[in-house]
């Protein structure tokens, strides 16, 4: 079977050399150059690249502008505090994203857990209680609420915008009921202490965002969960005829960002000591802004890990770099918007581009 | 090739529109080799072949759809060129296609003057609107539809008769109708016809489309055959031709395809698959065969006669209504892909690139889809022994380009198929279910895909194949089912029917 027309059989223990002989044309941003290479780099090197340009870019003008408030230790430590919350909620919406969905209703989501939590703590009977109570109720509270909205969408048809969209009314509603619309204090001083640490000077939330986004890429590059994500978003009618329980999946990615949406709850409650129902205010825009600049696909069957990363990162340096100059937080908005359209266009004209049509 | 003009003499005068020599090449196809038609005003005129013959593309080029790459099309004399849909439309050349082109969810009088809607000063004149609309229902003969009731409410029925009413809300000449019987029953059929008619009383040509021949000597007047993209007879009366002289001249190819040879049957190999007593509400009743080991099984019969969805129940795509498929003697639960993909059956869907492929991905990828769990352990992937298998079996199946990192989107229709296919070689299929492995496949390719699913017989996989193209059932199949309208009307060895048989059963089920 070795008749190729112009591959030499010596270099061929790889399967590789393949020249653009078809109509690939001039798709020089996508030919794989080896295989050896890590996924991870030649799947989105380019865009990867342009992040980073961007984060560097933003950077230097931070620099440039507030000089040494900016470049300061604590200030980088302050960026990242920021960014974990947002961070953790981001990686989850990556994944509904690569599978086809989206979920609108993640901020609701950490607000009810973070007062659900609380109000656990507030009026625990027992003294002796113990703070890992606090933490899996946050995480039974995000799993939950991301479970009705997998079942909805999943087994009730239920199109994602509408599911989640209601489920980001009544979540929202329900943390308002039970918190009665006031700002519960959280005063487990071992759950403050705990999370509010640092190891070696970093923060254990930075640390958990670390964790959560190493996690995720992990799952969604290295596992059969992760390529049954792209092979559900990218194509749910092939991935069912394939054999691919659909359904099912579908429903685990709408509990898996519920989960994250309780992880991101817990570090809210740590970061302020408070749980309130107005905790998680318009995330659902910041996440799925995030999400989109890093080069995930908003139709789905394409997603990176990493992209959001960046994204999110990108975002949040951003507004420091607008705080530290004094600009208000409207001015933050504009740009943010224009960022976002920018980075759109420039994926569609790659895409375009990779596809040759 | 000689074109046999039958025209009878007779003082039917200037034709209306004539068509000479239409080609029109598609990459790696030529859908139409030099195509001639002549359409009389006040004729219905019938255009005959089979799946492939290019009725679909002439229709298209007729309509401006289409640009074709040579040829000249006259009307009234005069050359003409419709550079989109629009210009056609312009000349008077309107087209139903199958699939109707309406607004469900706006009124009968606003989809009749959709696009030309009458106003004055933008603003829309709805008392004048609903009058035309009802005078072109009362002309056609269905004055009962009301011009203010939704699209969406009415009957398949009569959103046809709301698109030919679009149709003669311009200045309609010729009326092309693709298949427009296809979605009827008995009685609306009849009341089409009248219509037909009624439209053709007053100057306006028909070009009728359709497989059923009993109806094309209904109302039809002259045939014209196309085959492999040309016309082999034209102007045959269609009342008085026979039959067989009909299935004759759309039969028998100038390309020949190469079949592997068949094996003679094995009698003491074992039953894969049985099918017994299968049914879809709707869609088909009663099929019941079985499939031994090594065996190739084809289906053949028009589109929408319920083939495809035979195949779709049996995977498990579609909840059958009645009935049981087991492998090796075991049911598969009705409904469940995800069952019969465990009980080692493959599907091929028929359109490849919606239902079968992950066009972006990479094609190892692909290749592993169904076969995940060997490759893992605790969920994790071992992307190298992917990589190993899916080299493995593109090297031997002889996917070009090589390199299994590259997208699917790149490959050709035949290599992508090729994937397919070794997306099942590597899960060890039991039974595999092929939906018209050809299509879109180009003829080079056609011979290699036929030679992998005899060699697939060869290992023991019992081999369910589904195909428009008659001769494609009869050449790679061991024994034929002939599907005609959701029921099995035959079940025999392949070598003991040929396709004027088949064709015969398909389309007019006289012998049946």
């Amino acid at each position: 079977m070795s008749d190729e027309t112009s591959t030499t059989p010596a270099t061929a223990g790889e399967g590789l050399p393949a020249q653009a002989t078809a109509r690939s044309g001039r798709g020089a941003g996508n030919a794989a150059p080896t295989s050896r290479l890590p996924a991870l780099l030649h799947s989105g090197a380019g865009r990867n690249v342009g992040l980073v340009v961007a984060l560097a870019i933003l950077c230097v003008v931070g620099f440039i502008t507030s000089g040494e408030r900016f470049a300061d230790v604590d200030n980088m430590l302050t960026i990242l505090r920021l960014a974990s919350v947002i961070g953790v909620v981001s990686i989850g919406m990556t994944f509904v994203i690569t599978g086809g969905g989206i979920d609108l209703s993640v901020g609701a989501i950490v607000a009810l857990a973070s007062v659900w939590a609380t109000t656990l703590a507030t009026q625990a009977l027992a003294e002796n209680f113990h703070w890992i109570v606090i933490v899996s109720t946050a995480l039974l509270v995000g799993t939950g609420c991301g479970l009705v909205n997998g079942i909805l969408v999943a087994y009730g048809k239920v199109v994602p915008f509408i599911a989640t969209l209601a489920m980001l009314a009544s979540a929202r509603g329900l943390a308002e009921i039970l918190a009665d619309r006031r700002t519960q204090i959280l005063s487990v001083r071992e759950f403050v202490d705990f999370f509010g640490a640092s190891v070696l000077g970093v923060p254990v939330l930075v640390i958990m965002f670390a964790v959560v986004a190493a996690a995720g890429w992990v799952l969604l590059n290295r596992t059969t969960f992760g390529r049954r994500t792209f092979a559900v978003g990218g194509n749910p009618e092939a991935a069912r005829l394939a054999g691919i329980k659909v359904q099912r999946h579908t429903m685990l990615l709408y509990a898996l960002v519920g989960l994250c949406c309780g992880i991101a709850a817990v570090m809210i409650m740590a970061r302020t000591t408070t749980g309130s129902s107005t905790h998680g205010t318009l995330y659902e825009l910041d996440a799925i802004a995030a999400v989109v600049i890093g080069g995930t696909l908003l139709s789905g069957g394409r997603g990176t890990i990493v992209g959001t990363v960046f994204g999110v990162l990108i975002f949040t340096t951003l507004s420091n770099v607008f705080t530290l100059n004094n600009l208000s937080i409207s001015a933050q908005s504009v740009a943010k918007g224009l960022i976002i359209v920018i980075a759109v266009l420039l994926q569609q004209r790659l895409a375009a581009r990779s596809h040759g049509t | 090739m000689a074109v046999r003009d039958l025209t009878d003499g007779s003082a039917a005068g200037e034709p209306l529109l004539t068509m000479r020599g239409i080609v029109k090449t598609f990459p790696g196809v030529r859908a139409l080799d030099g195509v001639d038609l002549d359409v009389r005003p006040g004729e219905v005129h019938c255009l005959l072949g089979q799946n492939g013959a290019g009725k679909s593309t002439l229709i298209k080029v007729l309509a401006g759809a289409h640009q074709p790459d040579g040829g000249e099309m006259r009307l009234d004399g005069d050359v003409v060129t419709f550079g989109t849909p629009m210009a056609a439309i312009n000349h008077g050349i309107s087209t139903i296609y199958q699939e109707l082109d309406l607004v469900p969810g706006l009124t009968v009088a606003e989809n009749v003057f959709l696009g030309h809607e009458l106003s004055r000063a933008g603003l829309s004149m709805r008392q004048q609107t609903q009058r035309r609309t009802r005078e072109l229902l009362e002309r056609l003969g269905h004055d009962e539809i009301p011009a203010g009731r939704e699209v969406g409410q009415l009957s398949a029925a009569g959103q046809q008769i709301v698109s030919m009413a679009r149709a003669l809300s311009r200045h309609t000449r010729v009326m092309i109708m693709d298949e427009p019987s296809a979605v009827l029953d008995q009685e609306e059929v009849h009341n089409l016809f009248r219509v037909i008619r009624e439209l053709t009383s007053q100057g306006v040509a028909v070009i009728y489309i359709s497989h059923r021949l009993e109806e094309i000597r209904e109302v039809g007047d002259r045939v014209t055959v196309l085959k492999d993209g040309r016309t082999v007879a034209t102007g045959l009366a269609a009342r008085e031709t026979p039959t067989s002289e009909l299935i004759r001249l759309m039969t028998g190819r100038d390309i020949e395809y190469v079949f592997p040879d068949r094996p003679a049957p094995d009698t003491d190999a074992p039953v894969v698959l049985e099918v017994e007593g299968l049914a879809l509400a709707g869609e088909f009743s009663d099929v019941s065969f079985r499939v031994h080991a090594g065996e190739i099984v084809g289906l053949a019969g028009l589109v929408g006669s319920g083939r495809s969805e035979i195949l779709e129940t049996i995977y498990g795509a579609r909840k059958a209504t009645a009935g049981t498929v087991s492998v090796d003697g075991r049911r598969l639960r009705p409904g469940s892909v995800a069952g019969a993909v465990r009980s080692a059956v493959g599907l091929c869907p028929e359109e490849r690139k919606s239902q079968g492929l992950l066009l972006d991905e990479a094609v190892y990828r692909n290749i592993t889809m169904s076969s995940m769990p060997r490759f893992s352990r605790g969920g994790f992937l071992d992307r190298t022994r992917e990589r190993e298998a899916a080299t493995e079996l593109t090297e031997s199946l002889d996917v070009r380009p090589a390199g299994v990192e590259r997208a699917v989107r790149t490959l050709s229709g035949g290599n992508q198929q090729k994937v397919v296919l070794a997306r099942w070689l590597l899960r060890d299929c039991r039974v595999l279910l092929l939906d018209e492995p050809t299509r879109g496949v180009d003829v080079g390719a056609r011979s290699e895909i036929y030679a992998l699913v005899r060699s697939l017989a060869a290992r023991g996989v019992a081999v369910v194949v589904v195909s428009s193209e008659v001769e494609e059932v009869l050449g790679l199949a061991d024994r034929v089912l002939v599907v005609r309208e959701g029921e099995v009307v035959h079940q025999g060895p392949a070598d003991e029917i040929d396709e004027h048989r088949v064709l015969d059963l398909v389309m007019e089920g006289s012998a049946a």
